[in-house]
């Protein structure tokens, strides 16, 4: 039993990072221009590489070219009941849930406020979704690049367009035709068909349709192969199903969740290492990569723990307790509430929390996944987060606060180049020393930039989920009691700042098709609230971290001394892990307070 | 600003024909060659019929079939337009009713079976289409199905263990039924037996 659960996300660390240390490599050479390109790469590189250009105008290029995503995916989606491979003549979404699922897909979030198998025809899944996995991937790598430049004190910082043209075609489009193979190989399908209808086994089984025939069951099949490579790999997380993969066609089999898991681990950890590469400072790399790691390892630990190896508890035998409530009108100003015993159900739960679970996958997958996949943020989920033990939810909550375990497509890095930052310039205050990373030195600048990208996060999570938990926009939405309502509304902006795209699935945000007259009564609050969100928790901590790395880069390297603060020693590697643990998850200990820890200490079962 | 869009557009352009047209027609070109049945979604066929998907689960409720695990994927279960998961917390109260609706069904569906409920029979799926259901679950359930059929109970038991499906590699998943083939494999052992 010990083996059976952990040796799951033992093989998983290991093989990926296996794979990081040899990708790494490739991955620098290929973004130092080191290769040479066959003659049709070659000529199509001429055409997009316009010389070398500063900090300022690569940002410039980078915001130019997310604009025309963003034009680019409005049209596609809008034109969704005109264009071809549309059998089902789906009909256009809500506009509010376009401009949602625009942002969404490209900041690399992939939050989704729709059904992929329900809303979007394969017109839509491929040229909005596919093209959008691809590009919105591709942007983080490309800054990230740019940063280690800048802090090389590089003469140029490269050109975006070559960047992201170099990031596609010689990384991302291989990869994820191989992973493809594999899937597929797995049963994932891959066609231009669009749908079966299927009368079952036992048609009576499956309900009747208005008229009182057995009703069919339709099967939604796509080009999902193809999709759900690049959907992992790219850390996007956005399913071609609403269930994202949980579905059977998604994720066929545990040895696809193997694969679905490893892919989006490989880039992340990958980035790291080049980073360490492409600064010749593999050292230093290597420290923030364990301290990372270790990092994961608890996540993974944490929710391994209390969700595989714990019951669901709301289904076993709870004591009578009493609770002493604050109430002003109560006199003193406590009140007692007194909650009944529960009789525990006679079910066999040895297997762990299995509600939200598929059985295929095995047992500690769905908590192993749920760790990982907001650690890169990737957001594809392979269980219902919302069912998971309320303690065990805490993993993947903290995983998006902190957003900097490998994190996404070099974004992740980037944050963590933030913390470093501020570790640094903490530890240099408590010396006394003027603070230098790779031996420029830290000044007010720099550090502003710094804490203006890392507040930005905090302040997208906690400002909407105080308001909308204060207003009826949150209240009609939520589906559970409780503090775990609070959790799903503390959940879903902290996976929209994260640019995460998992979510508590429950909350009801889904407004459907632009003519449904049953959509929920604050889906479009929902909507422009986690756009908004979206859209500032992405660029802002991509431009501020660009100009900082610029500013650095701009000075004079003082030579290494007896008084330097040496950057890769495990001192180092504590320093970094209390600046992360310290700064990222105190800001949210009162969230958490009210939320996960309030159910775990609460009464089960909760509510009417 | 100009000089920002000419080439924005060639990238975009570019990236629309390399993932939009390309790479998605090759990988299926290739998968239909190479995968025809999973490419077009492992249907299972029965006397040039369409079935159903092998890995997508269907609802039953005769005593004569096995029984899939609960689906909160729309009224009946097993809707695939309908795909998702019960969304209850363990603070939920719904979610212990439901559970204990659950419990009392199956008890009543398989009085021969007394041990504890393997957990699998009573909770839902995250996509609601589970195709599987462990091992405990199909043997809890034997009894109900030879019954029904008149077979005795160690024909089913073995059919069980021959349709169960190993751990992947040794370590990846659980041991599983999948209900369809298996409610399959039933209806053939009863045709077989008329001829």
């Amino acid at each position: 039993m010990f083996l059976q659960t952990w040796f799951l996300p033992f093989a998983l660390l290991v093989t990926a990072t296996m794979v990081a240390i040899p990708l790494s490599g490739y991955m620098a050479w290929i973004m130092d221009g080191k290769y040479r390109p066959v003659p049709v790469f070659g000529w199509f590189e001429k055409r997009l590489n316009f010389g070398d250009q500063n900090w300022k105008q690569y940002t410039v290029s980078l915001l130019v070219f997310n604009t025309l995503l963003f034009i680019y995916g409005f049209i596609i989606l809008s034109l969704q009941p005109r264009m071809p491979l549309n059998p089902r003549h789906l009909g256009m979404l809500a506009p509010t849930t376009i401009f949602h699922s625009v942002i969404s897909f490209m900041t690399n979030t992939d939050l989704q406020h729709y059904s992929g198998d329900v809303n979007f025809s394969n017109f839509s899944q491929i040229f909005f979704c596919i093209t959008m996995l691809f590009l919105s991937a591709a942007v983080g790598l490309s800054a990230l690049t740019a940063i280690i430049r800048a802090l090389r004190s590089d003469k140029s910082v490269g050109n975006y367009f070559l960047d992201m043209w170099r990031v596609l075609v010689y990384m991302f489009v291989p990869t994820a035709f191989l992973f493809g193979l594999l899937f597929l190989q797995q049963g994932s399908p891959m066609t231009y068909k669009s749908d079966y209808q299927v009368a079952t086994l036992e048609p009576a089984a499956m309900g009747t349709t208005p008229d009182g025939q057995p009703k069919l069951q339709t099967i939604v099949v796509g080009p999902v192969a193809a999709f759900e490579s690049m959907k992992m790999l790219g850390t996007n997380g956005g399913g071609f199903y609403g269930m994202n993969s949980a579905h059977p066609f998604e994720n066929p089999t545990a040895f696809s969740n193997f694969f679905n898991t490893l892919a989006m681990m490989i880039f992340p950890f990958s980035l790291v290492l080049m980073y360490g590469r492409m600064l010749r400072k593999k050292r230093h790399a290597w420290v923030i990569f364990s301290v990372m790691m270790v990092l994961m390892i608890g996540t993974i630990v944490w929710a391994v723990h209390f969700d595989t190896q714990k019951p669901n508890p709301g289904l076993t035998a709870h004591l009578a307790r009493t609770y002493q409530v604050l109430d002003a009108s109560a006199p003193g100003g406590k009140r007692t509430v007194s909650v009944p015993a529960v009789a525990g159900l006679p079910v066999d739960q040895h297997w762990g929390n299995l509600e939200g679970k598929e059985l295929r996958f095995g047992t500690p997958a769905g908590a192993t996944f749920a760790a990982v996949t907001v650690d890169v943020t990737c957001g594809a989920v392979n269980a219902e987060h919302d069912s998971l033990n309320p303690i065990a939810a805490l993993s993947p909550m903290v995983g998006m606060w902190l957003n900097c375990i490998y994190g996404g497509k070099g974004v992740g890095m980037i944050n963590l180049l933030l913390f470093l930052i501020i570790g640094i310039f903490i530890a240099g205050q408590m010396v006394g020393r003027t603070p230098e990373y790779l031996g420029k030195k830290i000044d007010a600048r720099v550090v502003k930039l710094a804490i203006i990208a890392l507040l930005v996060h905090p302040l997208m999570i906690l400002m909407p989920t105080g308001l909308f938990a204060g207003t009826s926009w949150g209240l009609k939405a939520e589906t559970n009691p409780g503090a775990h309502g609070f959790s799903q509304m503390l959940y879903q902006f902290s996976s929209a700042s994260a640019n995460n795209g998992s979510a508590f699935d429950g909350l009801a945000v889904d407004y459907g098709f632009n003519n449904n007259s049953s959509a929920p009564p604050t889906a479009r609050q929902w909507d422009i609230a986690a756009g908004l969100v979206m859209l500032f928790s992405r660029y802002l901590p991509i431009v501020a971290p660009i100009a900082m790395a610029a500013f650095l880069g701009m000075k004079k390297s003082s030579p290494f001394s007896a008084g330097t603060l040496r950057d890769d020693t495990m001192t180092f590697g504590f320093l970094l892990f209390g600046t992360i643990v310290i700064i990222g998850a105190l800001l949210f200990l009162p969230a958490a307070a009210l939320g996960p820890v309030a159910e775990h200490f609460g009464p089960i079962p909760f509510g009417g | 600003m100009w000089r920002h869009i000419g080439p924005a557009f060639r990238l975009m352009f570019a990236f629309t024909i390399l993932t939009g047209f390309l790479y998605p027609a090759v990988v299926t070109e290739l998968c239909q060659v190479f995968f025809p049945r999973q490419a077009n979604g492992s249907l299972i066929y029965r006397h040039g019929r369409v079935l159903g998907s092998s890995l997508i689960g269907q609802n039953f409720t005769s005593p004569a079939y096995f029984h899939p695990r609960p689906s909160a994927a729309g009224v009946a279960g097993y809707d695939p337009m309908a795909s998702g998961g019960s969304n209850l917390g363990p603070t939920s109260r719904a979610l212990y009713e439901r559970v204990k609706a659950d419990v009392a069904q199956f008890r009543a569906e398989n009085p021969g079976y007394q041990g504890p409920v393997p957990a699998d029979a009573v909770t839902a799926s995250a996509s609601g289409l589970d195709p599987d259901i462990s091992p405990a679950s199909a043997f809890a359930q034997a009894a109900r199905v030879a019954h029904a059929r008149g077979l005795s109970r160690r024909q089913i038991r073995h059919l069980i263990r021959d349709y169960t499906q190993k751990r992947q590699l040794g370590f990846l998943g659980e041991p599983r039924v999948n209900v369809l083939e298996i409610n399959l494999a039933l209806d053939r052992l009863a045709q077989d037996r008329r001829q």
